[in-house]
């Protein structure tokens, strides 16, 4: 069997003239670039018009059971909120997911295109992609675009046959391995929950709590996080959804309303 | 500001049950002047799917043909019309291959699924886009968002377990929640008036309805 290393070649194409038909999926797309002689100024005003959603609270965090991925839905752009049912969590494949953080759109596309690399590495290898394999494919496209403006901080989670696996990936070309990862404006007071309550050796049941509180007392204190906290927890058998609750519910059931002794009733005349 | 034929279009599409109303009002400011008080910015690109957008008048009329004529090669293609999720992925595609020289152009699409399902899709300038129950894009969008909100707050499609996303409303009452959107917005946003374009897909096909704005 011919050893495949169409993962190592360089995406050469970056820059060039796309012939607009797009036949066939290029597998490196060329995109265009402005005639200017100042690329990095041009680039901040379109910059400053893409807006992307850096408010967010994402995390994920690696147990006995497998994998639990936890995020907000709330996008903002500057103070405004632009959505409060953005999803977070893409499904790259029955048994992968990553999280969104940074610009909405890189996140999506690069994630989308990650699912259609995964998918021909199955068909060409007659086997899954490992975790470690799809997040070295992202980083190195992350990478090769470096500098141009690209905001994406995601992490990629799945099951293949070493077990759980988790990496986070960032636009700077940077890729960790880890246990537990959390990205996002609301990610230091995710990180204060996580780390606190965090354990091994959890059920699938205490480790979904876990996350869920986590990201709800993100949403808590950081207004750039909010909306519903999803929960997906990923097994041998794929990913699954969990939950998915309003944060504003959440808050009711953890911290009902006392109700409060009163010394004298207003009369209403 | 003078001499940039923005669009400072406000427009608005609502997804009901088994259709989907789309609407735009047909004013074209540039800074303070009025370029056309008769300029229409919503353009059918399938047979159910139609799309309104504000932004840059170039950057849409390019967007627009890049779509038309990607439709039609799929239609050589596959013998069939493009669904309006289809549509959408192609628009988010379209949009993202430049996003390092993005269309300024923000988009809402508005149709039927494959069911017959009313869908509406909104954009940013580069392409990331989510399936919503009503959407508004534009200048007078942040005057309008939050009535919409108020009167048709879906329960979010992240939540499990899962609740239907579509409106209750008929179609006529959407029809007149968006007429009342529009009269609000006028008041409010120098950019928005003149006349009220409505374009409404259901399962009997489209049909577009006029009504006069404030003209000041």
């Amino acid at each position: 069997m011919k050893f495949d290393t169409s993962g190592l070649e360089s995406h050469g194409q970056l820059v060039g003239a796309s012939d607009g038909l797009f036949n066939g999926f290029p597998t490196a797309p060329s995109f265009e670039i402005p005639n200017t002689t100042d690329f990095d100024c041009f680039q901040k005003e379109a910059i400053q018009m893409v807006k992307p959603a850096k408010g967010t609270t994402t995390l994920a965090f690696i147990f006995k059971e497998g994998v639990m991925v936890a995020a907000d839905s709330r996008a903002s752009m500057g103070g405004y909120i632009s959505s409060q049912s953005v999803k977070k969590i893409i499904e790259i494949n029955p048994y992968m997911l990553g999280t969104m953080a940074g610009g909405a759109a890189d996140c999506q596309f690069w994630h989308r295109n990650l699912g259609i690399k995964c998918r021909l590495h199955e068909l060409a290898n007659k086997r899954r992609i490992s975790v470690t394999g799809a997040s070295k494919l992202l980083a190195n496209i992350l990478y090769n675009y470096r500098g141009m403006g690209l905001s994406v901080g995601t992490m990629i989670a799945g099951w293949d046959e070493t077990g759980p696996g988790l990496y986070y990936v960032d636009s700077e070309g940077g890729r960790l391995k880890g246990m537990r990862f959390s990205v996002g404006s609301g990610s230091p007071y995710a990180y204060g929950v996580l780390d606190n309550g965090y354990r091994y050796d959890m059920s699938v049941g205490e480790a979904a709590e876990l996350a869920r509180r986590s990201i709800y007392h993100a949403t808590f204190r950081d207004g750039a996080s909010g909306g519903v906290a999803s929960v997906y927890y990923v097994g041998p058998d794929g990913w699954k959804k969990l939950s998915g609750d309003d944060v504003a519910e959440l808050h009711y059931n953890y911290y009902p309303v006392q109700p409060s002794v009163v010394e004298q009733v207003m009369v209403e005349t | 500001m003078e001499g940039e034929p923005l669009i400072y279009l406000t427009c608005v599409a609502i997804a009901g049950a088994d259709y989907c109303v789309i609407a735009a009002d047909t004013r074209m400011s540039t800074g303070y002047s009025i370029l056309t008080r008769d300029y229409s910015k919503i353009c059918q690109l399938a047979e159910k799917s139609v799309m309104a957008s504000s932004g840059f008048q170039a950057d849409v009329r390019a967007l627009q043909k890049v779509l038309a004529a990607r439709h039609l090669i799929y239609q050589h293609q596959h013998n069939k019309q493009m669904s309006c999720p289809a549509m959408a992925q192609l628009l988010s595609n379209t949009l993202y291959y430049k996003r390092f020289f993005p269309y300024y152009a923000f988009n809402v699409l508005g149709g039927l699924d494959n069911e017959g399902k009313g869908c509406v899709f909104t954009y940013d300038a580069v392409g990331s886009y989510e399936r919503v129950g009503y959407s508004s894009q534009g200048s007078g969008s942040t005057l309008i968002m939050p009535f919409l909100d108020n009167q048709l707050k879906s329960p979010s499609p992240l939540l499990l377990p899962a609740q239907d996303a579509v409106t209750p409303l008929s179609e006529p009452e959407a029809i007149d929640l968006v007429k009342t959107c529009f009269a609000s917005a006028t008041e409010r946003d120098i950019y928005t008036g003149d006349k009220l374009e409505i374009v409404v897909l259901n399962a009997n096909g489209i049909r577009r309805d006029y009504m006069e704005l404030r003209k000041d």
